[in-house]
């Protein structure tokens, strides 16, 4: 019923067709991540541009090809972000990648901001699942798989997602800290909390006096001190249960920033490869050869940091 | 043949002889393989108004490799399976089709190891949703989903139907509070989606599982996500002229940037339910009250429910009484706790509804709903969580009279109507099962259902798990061919 298709979308879904590789360019932010694709592969990128914005519903949608800053420079003006990462490249692409941002405590991880997707099939038709609302039981969740799918099972041509308020009053604080779970049991709810093993930097967001008495607490454990942003980040990606940061000089990451409560890492050097689960895998597998038979979609790209 | 037996026999209600009986109660044990009339018609029911299931063997499993076992048996007859928590759904979606084996997963219920370092609880499927929370409070943490029926129903229930409960509106439905799931495959294959990382390699099979009401395998062991307790708490209870008052609160509330932790509505009827039967201290003579709840840290929760009162009193709100204690605030949730139960004392059935709108429709689309229940006959009471627009009418009925469950029907399918126009969808939280089959192709187009099916097909080649659910009719896991008819070599 909701389904009145947008003209730019269908313009998309042409340009795919039913045939030939395709492979999707967003902002190339993360461009090698799990493999380049075939340089047969025909480039194209998604649509641009808002569709609806909806203040009131805490609801936007907008095309994949929209920059994730151009997103958040419009939101802002009504007191609202998402969940996606603030670090350049599309909507599209942060979708398809599925990396949460570094202050994820905060504002969210991108699969939970995601409440519908539109995207271009291996056929070439336009897709939905799920809807514009914020609860949603109402069939298959197709728009799920697709976060994270580095565009293989379908094309992220239009996105609705949840926003949420940006909070009245956030700080950076700073401190030499060996023991970062002192911190992270003594704050309620930071944004983030990011250690490299000498060093911790906090973000506290909300009402002002809330972040002036967790400001407060932090002030009698350390010496912390306000700065406008937090570390530089290392270039690799590691995902690790939370529990293993405490024990992390176990891990060969060389020089690192650890997000604590969360589990990712930014590591100097990759994370080793991981075996994946044989079950999980086969089920992988059919769901390639269900929606994408012929390999024509973003070939080249592997889902995961399996050998 | 017992005498018993035999009378039932006699009268059609035959003892169930069924040949993988034996190998499952081998692989189990018989005494938690139950094929007696009663038990099968036990479980040939959920909490919906849907009658016409039929139950094959019932089995209560102890271990993931006994559902292994279960798994493996049935394919080896050519037989389906169902999973089944507390069989509290409200869509069907537990109701067995077409005689198959029935996994009932409540003897699954330890609460096996809560990590607070990784802030997370392993659990087994059974483990009742209230009792995980009270088991995790004293350790300064709960589980954030709390459905109203949280006393009875399973985590294993919650992750199949994606539910939600009052505190989902700030933090989130089960899919947001589950990271890891151990499931057994329809092939009896043991995997885990998700894990205890951030973000796991490869696809989110996780996010699809949740939600699929039991048809792409059955969840044996569940990562859950804890939450820490609340420092402060303020529990607000608003009364207004009318509903119409009480539902532009909620969506002037969403606008002004506030997400509390709940916004509960109730309109008058229900008012009145619960004060004749269950007294909560509401006001009697309200046309309309929201419960609404602020969490957080102290000072913040004072600004939030500052600004909320504001707003309510811009939309007319007549009295706004705020809890100032821990009994006080007992004192307000018992009365929205209560309204289902008490819906009993003034009619001996109901019919609970489920769709979501986008919430600055809300009062419009409660105005056409209650047209059409009146219109009908009907008596509604709305009792619903209206911070994320999810409508739950609540039509109440006898079913001993004649056309009423007809009727009961059409006004549902109104209901469905009205929502889906005002730009919502079919369900918030109870999931399609059997009750919105029908309705799919009007929120769906074929294409979109047809990837449906192919993500069904990926985990369930076979369709073996849960069939004749979800996806309407002409898809291929949905076409059972007569939904009594039990399998070959079955006799009932
Ligand atoms: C009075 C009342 C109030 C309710 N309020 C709410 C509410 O506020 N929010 C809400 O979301 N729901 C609500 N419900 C609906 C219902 O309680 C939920 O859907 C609940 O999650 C079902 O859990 P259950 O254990 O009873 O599952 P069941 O009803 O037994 O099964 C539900 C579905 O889950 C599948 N399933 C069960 N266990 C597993 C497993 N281990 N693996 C795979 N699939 C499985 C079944 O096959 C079935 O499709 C309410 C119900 C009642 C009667």
């Amino acid at each position: 019923m909701a389904s009145v298709i947008d003209h730019a979308l269908e313009e998309f879904a042409a340009e795919v067709g039913p045939v030939g590789p395709i492979a999707i360019q967003g902002g190339k932010t993360r461009w090698d991540a799990n493999g380049v694709p075939i340089p047969e592969a025909r480039l194209l990128s998604a649509p641009t541009g808002i569709v609806t914005y909806k203040p009131e519903e805490m609801i936007v949608t907008a095309r994949a090809g929209t920059t994730v800053e151009d997103l958040h420079t419009h939101l802002k003006e009504h007191g609202q972000r998402t969940g996606l990462p603030d670090r350049g490249g599309t909507i599209g692409g942060a979708i398809a990648v599925g990396e949460n941002d570094l202050n994820v405590l905060g504002k969210g991880r991108v699969r939970d901001a995601v409440l519908q997707i539109r995207y271009i099939s291996a056929d070439g038709e336009i897709i939905s699942s799920g809807a514009p609302v914020v609860k949603n039981v109402s069939g298959f969740n197709l728009h799920k798989l697709l976060v994270g799918s580095f565009g293989t099972l379908g094309l992220i041509a239009e996105v609705t997602l949840r926003t949420n308020p940006v909070p009245a009053e956030t700080m950076w604080l700073t401190a030499a800290i060996t023991d970062p779970i002192k911190i992270f049991d003594s704050l309620y709810k930071p944004a983030a909390i990011l250690w490299d093993g000498r060093t911790i930097w906090v973000q506290l967001e909300g009402h002002k006096p809330d972040v002036e008495k967790q400001q407060e607490t932090l002030s009698q454990i350390g010496n912390f001190e306000q700065v406008e942003r937090g570390p530089e980040l290392p270039q690799h990606r590691w995902s690790l249960p939370p529990a293993d940061l405490y024990t992390i000089s176990n891990y060969k990451t060389g020089r690192f920033v650890a997000s604590i409560g969360v589990g990712t890492v930014w590591a100097e050097h990759p994370q080793p490869l991981r075996t994946p689960d044989r079950g999980k895998q086969i089920i992988e597998e059919r769901l390639k050869q269900q929606f994408d038979p012929t390999n024509r979609l973003n070939p080249g790209r592997k889902i995961g940091n399996w050998n | 043949m017992s005498l018993v037996d035999r009378l039932k026999k006699a009268i059609g209600l035959s003892p169930f002889h069924d040949p993988l009986v034996a190998d499952l109660q081998k692989a189990l044990s018989p005494d938690r393989v139950l094929e007696d009339y009663e038990e099968r018609l036990l479980h040939s029911k959920d909490e919906s108004v849907f009658e016409g299931g039929l139950a094959g063997p019932v089995c209560f499993p102890l271990t993931t490799e006994e559902v292994q076992s279960i798994m493996k048996i049935a394919q080896r007859h050519d037989r389906d399976v169902i999973p089944r928590g507390a069989g509290s759904g409200l869509a069907g979606g537990a109701i067995p089709l077409g005689a198959p084996v029935v996994v009932a997963l409540t003897k699954m219920n330890n609460i096996i190891e809560v990590d607070i370092e990784n802030r997370i609880a392993w659990v087994e499927p059974g483990v009742i949703n209230l009792e995980l929370s009270d088991h995790l409070r004293p350790m300064g943490f709960h589980y954030a989903p709390d459905p109203s029926s949280q006393q009875i129903c399973t985590i294993g229930g919650n992750v199949a139907n994606n539910s939600g409960g009052p505190h989902c509106l700030a933090d989130g439905v089960t899919d947001t509070h589950v990271l890891a799931i151990e499931v057994v495959l329809p092939d009896g294959e043991v995997t885990q989606f998700g894990g205890l990382d951030p973000e796991p390699d490869g696809l989110d099979l996780r996010g699809a599982f949740i939600g699929s009401e039991g048809t792409l395998g059955i969840a044996t062991k569940i990562a859950v996500r804890l939450t820490a307790n609340p420092e402060a708490v303020k529990t607000i209870l608003i009364s207004f002229p009318t509903m119409r008052a009480a539902a532009e609160t909620v969506s002037a509330v969403i606008a002004g940037g506030i997400v509390p932790a709940a916004m509960e509505a109730m309109d008058q009827r229900t008012i009145e339910v619960i004060e004749n039967h269950v007294p909560a201290g509401y006001p009697k003579d309200a046309g309309a009250v929201l419960l609404v709840e602020v969490e957080g840290l102290p000072d913040g929760i004072e600004i939030d429910a500052e600004r909320i009162c504001e707003i309510a009193e811009k939309h007319q709100a007549e009295d706004i009484r705020i809890a100032q204690n821990s009994w006080q605030r007992d004192a307000l949730w018992k009365g929205r706790k209560s309204a289902f139960g008490a819906s009993t004392y003034i009619s001996p059935n109901y019919y609970l509804h489920d769709t979501v709108v986008p919430r600055s429709a809300l009062a419009d689309v409660l105005d056409q709903v209650n047209a059409i229940a009146s219109e009908n006959d009907l008596t509604i009471m709305n009792v619903f969580h209206a911070g994320d627009g999810n409508l739950h009418p609540l039509l109440l009925f006898d079913a001993e009279e004649e056309g009423t469950l007809e009727r009961v029907h059409a006004v549902g399918a109104e209901i469905v109507r009205i929502s889906l126009e005002a730009g919502g969808v079919l369900s918030g939280e109870h999931g399609i099962g059997i009750e919105k089959q029908q309705f799919m192709n009007d929120l769906f187009s074929d294409e979109d259902l047809n990837h449906q099916n192919r993500l069904r097909f990926a985990f369930d080649p076979l369709c073996r798990i849960n069939p004749g659910k979800v996806l309407p009719q002409g898809h291929s896991c949905a076409d059972i061919q007569t939904l009594q008819k039990p399998p070959e070599g079955v006799w009932v």
